[in-house]
């Protein structure tokens, strides 16, 4: 039985709220919560396979060239090595997400140092670690690779349908009373999940068994299968615990591909888990980003130009930019706009998703001009955002869905005590320490995606929740339990969600933060459909249907699900599918963060003592997940403001910190207590269930709080991201005071 | 091949294995102890944190072969999903993880770091070196520090560990 | 990791001679065998030490402390009487790395860290310290946490650890029995070695040597400072430290002793600074004198430039810290 609902219209009736089990919304534990905490939850590599062996991918270290000769047989005078694979089907980078197709493949030739472009399979990991480390292969290099975005003679090229050029920024720069003109730089970034991507690959036959660390299985298989040249249906995907993802496992990654086929080749299955050092050089990297921002406006604030033109950069041939300027195009007015982005095309590693790709490093650089613009106005930083939000989306002729922008600068202010705050930067100093509060608004852009769901009402009253949605920690084991508890009536206890597995049906994978509502409307819809099945077992009308604690009844809940089941199960199948409410309403989440830090005035050192984030995300489905998540992106803000940057060396290209030692994401001390608050909301244009994103929002404008603190602080501006030590030194204060 | 006996959890393993595997390949890939995590594989994760002789340690930068004989505690040793740690508790009630990947090893490491601030071991925050060793705020984050966790559950670590240890002092 | 014999010292001399026939001690293993899985190291044989008698810390005779090799990092820094007469020693290895790596980490293996050059631990960059002869990437690649002292046209690595250079301020000896069972006492202040033609070698122990102990000489009385700047707030390796050891009579300089992380293939001392400092009265003339002295050949490579002006900053605030009257930390 089939629920399909297409997103076309608003969704007003607001069912959730009128549901008397009343778990959506609350603070419940994680489900899956016991199993994390004692080490039960089987993550990639944790499966126990019978006769596993081991495969140890083989980078390349050439930026450029062809792969002309690999000393295979040197290896395999060991009995204990398997097989050296270099087949024309292995991945040379990851896909990108929703690619649903095999990225590139080969790998004979070499577009970027740390390519994996073999593999070698072992008895142990010991063995195959060794042997890969160890592995002679012959290049061929080709000379004109680029590796610097800014350099002259990198090649560029423009997205056509992401340039914007609207009445004449040039002259409204010139008429303006005020102006802010600068250039910004934000570094890549890797996502770093705790979990190295993995995957264990075993055949039957002709079926596939591939248990990995992804995102998004429903359109991963479809990946996986098109690399091996063989069809979905023969295989079956599972990732029921994903250890963080943050982007990196939206798209099948190479040791995947790798794994299959060396499990076919020898016939046994195969386990191929990245090093961290490959995580770093193979999976997806955030572009590093160039922002040339310009406002302008009138006297009393109110921007009458913005330009945002940004650079960045991908290898050749890849379609994924980083959409910088996404937020720009709706968040603030001003009639006058150039938005542009260019992309260099580099031998660096793949460019693709990382969190919140294109307002992280968007909004962190927008509410940086934005903060400069308020200064040179002399208008409060609260106030000279609240006057820039437009009526109607400044670039198209349609309104906004739910925007709850206002409500979360106030609220934020209020808490925070943003009045009592120092304005004069560099004017408050506790012992060596500069003290300075910064604010920054946030924005992400919300998304709703195709995503099934199949619920069964067992016939002793409980209910199972199946799709192959993932739970990367986002909280889809905890949400999806509470919308089926509501819905159908039931403890917590009574429901069991199954995630993360081909064989159920295609979820919309986690990603872009649209996970939770859409596989949410799912089992909405799916719910609402054994609802009507119920109603007409008891001769009533669905809408007067009351369920509670296992039973039902019109009216008030009066006898058991088991009885009015009476041995039969009822299961449905919810289908949502993005509609025109997607296309005529802008639809996004707002926030807003507050900041204080401390700067040290002998070294430059920043520590952030206090942060505040305010988020509108429509319906809450889980107070605590949600308030995690966003915990999750304002940290993720700290560190891109702070201490995270790829460093590449320029002279051919490979990430030089690529590990956990020296690509700094923040440790516990880097972060202080940080209140969140959740403001009410529902979005009737977002879903049916109200509910907009929320696990990236945190990040979206975050790092923009603390540097703008750093200069209420210091009186520095560091435009080039992230504010280490360095870039403070020489404008501290004098040292002989 | 090493031969060593491996007592962890209280329960004795006879290990025979290559050299080279490490306390953490031994008790994932050799014993199916997979609670204890690989998130770097070189100590700069914490991930991998078991109790070695009442002391946490990085399991991934020893070798299984240096620990014959030794007692060893594991995130399967602490507490089981029916019958948590008051720590793991903590952990689930305060929602001190996301996907969970660090957790054990944040679990194991904060159960002995309690126990190093019980002995009076000062930290690197520590105003006073000869001071009781009070479990603040800042405390706890300087000895969790050797933990990353890169979902960010930060807050909520402090304060489930500060509840637990402040329910067992 | 390149596949290794291994074996269990039971005695000292079991181990040294193992050791001078090309095997390589293991004590708490967290910098080797991180080094030897990326087969930067690859030793054919490993001896483990743990088992023998190095895990005291004792009194000597002339009131300082013995400390055994093997004592591990914590157990150093949580000792009571390292902690009331040599806190900047306490201080120092608590700055460094995390509370796991400290319960491992021993006295000994501590002093043979070696560095975090990003190029000496990628296999595929040439590196005159793991493969000498082939080149150094880092001099004109990404530098950032490299030498601005004592380096060499050779290489410009770091050594990075903490607690040597509390050793180094505080004069400490470092005990190293050799092959024959001989025992000879070496200033930690001359261990480490400035790479020049050889950045292969990192300090003076020669095959079969094996640190014994460190000997701590009488507690000194004065000010005792640690200060660590770092790019984390915890858990990252020093870009600059500072170990500071002021006693003051009235309001003159008594005594200095100071040590610097971060900025040289060692622990970086200069008894010119020191002997500048001794007899002045507190100023920031004279504290800007030297660093003047101090930095007077140090030399950027580009994205560790911000160090000298850094190292300028801590060392002056260290010193008007350490040369305030008041109660001693």
């Amino acid at each position: 039985m089939n629920a399909h609902r297409k997103m076309d219209k608003p969704d007003t009736r607001n069912r959730l709220d009128d549901m008397s089990q009343g778990l959506v919304g609350t603070a419940m534990d994680r489900p899956d919560g016991p199993l994390k905490v004692s080490g039960q939850a089987t993550y990639a590599h944790e499966w126990e396979v019978p006769d596993m062996v081991h495969g140890v991918l083989v980078r390349a270290t050439i930026s450029k060239g062809r792969v002309t000769d690999v000393a295979s047989d040197e290896i395999l005078a060991d009995d204990a090595i398997h097989a050296v694979i270099t087949d024309d089907r292995l991945l040379r980078r990851p896909a990108q997400g929703g690619a649903n197709e095999a990225p590139p493949q080969g790998s004979k030739q070499v577009d970027y140092f740390g390519q994996p472009i073999a593999l070698v399979v072992a008895d142990t990991f010991e063995q195959a670690r060794h042997a890969a480390n160890n592995l002679k292969i012959g290049y061929e290099t080709e000379g004109n690779a680029a590796f610097d975005p800014e350099a002259a003679a990198t090649e560029t090229d423009k997205p056509e349908d992401d340039q914007l050029d609207q009445g004449d920024l040039d002259q409204a720069m010139r008429n303006a009373a005020f102006t802010v003109d600068q250039v910004y730089r934000t570094p890549g970034h890797n996502s770093a999940a705790m979990e190295p991507h993995c995957a264990i690959a075993s055949w039957e036959g002709d079926k596939l068994t591939l248990r990995g660390s992804y995102q998004m299985l429903n359109f991963n298989i479809n990946e996986l299968a098109d690399a091996l040249h063989i069809s979905a249906d023969n295989i079956r995907m599972l990732s029921p615990f994903v250890g963080g993802g943050f982007g990196s496992k939206l798209g099948l990654s190479p040791e995947a591909v790798a794994a299959a086929i060396a499990a076919k080749e020898i016939g046994l299955p195969v386990c191929v888990t990245l090093s961290r050092q490959q995580v770093f050089e193979t999976t997806m990297r955030r572009s590093e980003t160039h922002q040339h921002v310009r406002l302008s406006c009138g006297e009393d604030g109110v921007l009458t130009g913005l330009g945002h033109e940004c650079l960045v950069s991908n290898l050749p041939g890849e379609e994924f930019y980083e959409p910088v300027t996404q937020a720009t195009h709706f968040l603030y007015g001003g009639k006058n706009r150039k938005l542009g982005i260019e992309v260099a095309r580099l031998n660096r590693t793949c460019g693709g998703s990382v969190r919140a790709p294109g307002e992280a490093v968007g909004m962190q650089v927008l509410e940086n001009a934005m903060d400069e613009l308020a200064e040179a106005a002399g208008i409060d930083p609260v106030e000279l955002r609240k006057r820039n939000i437009p009526e109607q989306h400044p670039e198209k002729d349609i309104p906004y869905s739910s925007r709850r922008f206002t409500e979360a600068l106030d609220e934020g202010a209020k808490r925070f005590g943003w009045d009592k705050r120092n304005a004069k930067p560099g004017n408050l100093r506790e012992g060596d320490w500069l003290i300075g509060h910064g604010m920054a608004g946030a924005a992400r852009i919300n998304i709703l995606s195709e995503a099934k769901a199949k619920v069964t009402l067992l016939a002793n009253g409980s209910a199972v929740v199946e799709t192959d949605m993932t739970d990367i920690g986002t909280g889809t084991y905890a949400i999806l339990t509470q919308i089926a508890c509501d819905m159908l009536g039931l403890p917590a206890d009574k429901v069991e969600t199954k995630l993360g597995d081909t064989d159920f049906p295609a979820g919309p994978g986690s990603g872009g933060s649209w996970g939770a509502s859409s596989s949410g409307s799912a089992v909405f819809l799916a719910c609402e459909e054994i609802r009507r099945k119920l109603a007409d077992k008891l001769g009533s009308d669905e809408r007067d249907l009351e369920l509670a604690d296992g039973k039902a009844g019109t009216g008030e809940p009066a006898q058991s699900l088991a009885v009015i089941l009476d041995g039969e199960e009822i299961s449905a199948i919810g289908h949502i599918e993005p509609g025109k409410t997607l296309e005529d309403w802008q639809q996004a989440t707002y926030g807003s963060y507050f900041a204080e830090v401390a700067v040290n005035a002998i070294t430059g050192e920043t520590r952030v003592k206090r942060m505040l984030g305010v988020f509108g995300a429509g319906r809450i489905l889980n107070e605590k997940t949600a308030t995690s998540q966003c915990y999750g992106g304002m940290i993720w803000g700290i560190g891109s403001a702070l201490t995270e940057e790829l460093a590449f060396d320029n002279r051919d290209g490979h990430i030089v910190n690529h590990d956990l030692a020296e690509y700094h994401i923040p440790v516990n001390l880097d972060v202080p207590q940080i209140e969140v608050v959740l403001l009410k909301e529902r979005d009737e244009f977002a879903s049916p269930i109200q509910a907009k994103g929320i696990g990236e929002l945190g990040i979206c404008g975050a790092a923009a709080a603390v540097t703008n603190a750093i200069y209420n602080a210091t009186g520095i501006r560091v435009r080039d991201y992230p504010a280490t030590l360095d870039k403070l030194l020489e404008g501290l204060p004098d040292q002989q005071q | 091949m090493e031969s060593t006996e491996l007592v962890v959890n209280g329960k004795a393993h006879k290990l025979e294995a290559d050299s080279r595997v490490t306390l953490l390949d031994a008790l994932r890939n050799h014993l199916g102890l997979t609670g204890t995590k690989k998130g770097c594989d070189h100590g700069q994760c914490g991930a991998c944190t078991v109790i070695v002789e009442g002391r946490r340690v990085n399991s991934c930068l020893t070798l299984a072969c240096m620990h014959d004989g030794d007692e060893i505690t594991t995130i399967e040793g602490i507490g089981q999903p029916y019958n948590l740690s008051a720590l793991q508790s903590a952990f689930v009630a305060h929602d001190g993880f996301q996907c969970g990947y660090c957790t054990p090893g944040q679990i194991c490491s904060a159960t002995a770091m309690i126990e190093e601030a019980r002995a009076g071991w000062p930290s690197f925050v520590s105003d006073d070196l000869d001071g009781p060793a009070e479990l603040s705020d800042e405390e706890i984050s300087e000895r969790m520090s050797g933990n990353l966790c890169r979902c960010a559950a930060y807050p909520n670590i402090v304060n489930a560990i500060r509840q637990a240890a402040g329910e067992q002092s | 990791m390149k596949p290794f014999e291994y074996a269990k010292a039971t005695a000292h001399a079991d181990a040294t001679a193992q050791a001078a026939n090309n095997a390589t001690f293991i004590a708490g293993g967290t910098n080797l065998l991180d080094l030897m899985k990326l087969e930067v190291m690859a030793p054919g044989k490993l001896v483990d030490i743990n088992r023998l008698d190095l895990s005291e810390i004792s009194q000597t005779d002339d009131g300082g402390l013995r400390i055994g090799a093997l004592v591990t990092n914590s157990d150093c820094a949580a000792d009571k009487r390292i902690r009331d007469d040599y806190p900047v020693l306490s201080r120092a290895i608590l700055a460094g790395a995390s509370g796991q790596l400290r319960n491992k980490a021993t006295t000994g293996g501590n002093l043979c860290q070696r560095t975090r050059c990003y190029y000496f631990y990628d296999t595929a960059m040439p590196c005159n310290k793991r493969e000498p002869g082939s080149g150094c990437q880092a001099m004109e690649g990404f530098n950032r946490i490299h030498a601005i002292l004592g380096a060499s046209d050779a290489c410009i690595a770091t050594y990075p650890g903490d607690m040597a250079v509390a050793m180094t301020a505080l004069h400490a000896q470092v005990e190293i029995e050799d092959k024959s069972g001989d025992i000879r006492h070496v200033p930690v202040r001359e261990f480490h070695l400035l790479p020049g033609d050889h950045p292969e070698k990192d300090n003076i122990l020669e095959p079969g040597d094996l640190i014994t102990a460190v000997i701590l000489p009488p507690p000194v009385e004065g000010k005792q400072i640690y200060q660590k700047v770092r790019d984390r707030a915890s858990y990252a390796f020093a870009l600059c430290s500072v170990a500071a050891i002021v006693k003051m009579d009235g309001d003159t300089i008594a005594s200095v002793a100071l040590a610097f992380g971060g900025l040289a293939h060692k622990p970086w001392c200069d008894e010119a600074v020191e002997e500048l400092l001794v007899g002045q009265q507190p100023s920031a003339e004279l504290f800007g004198k030297a660093a003047d002295l101090l930095l007077a050949e140090a030399q950027g490579y580009g994205s560790n430039d911000f160090k000298v002006p850094l190292t300028r900053r801590v060392l002056i605030s260290v010193l008007k810290k350490a040369t305030q009257t008041g109660a001693a930390s």
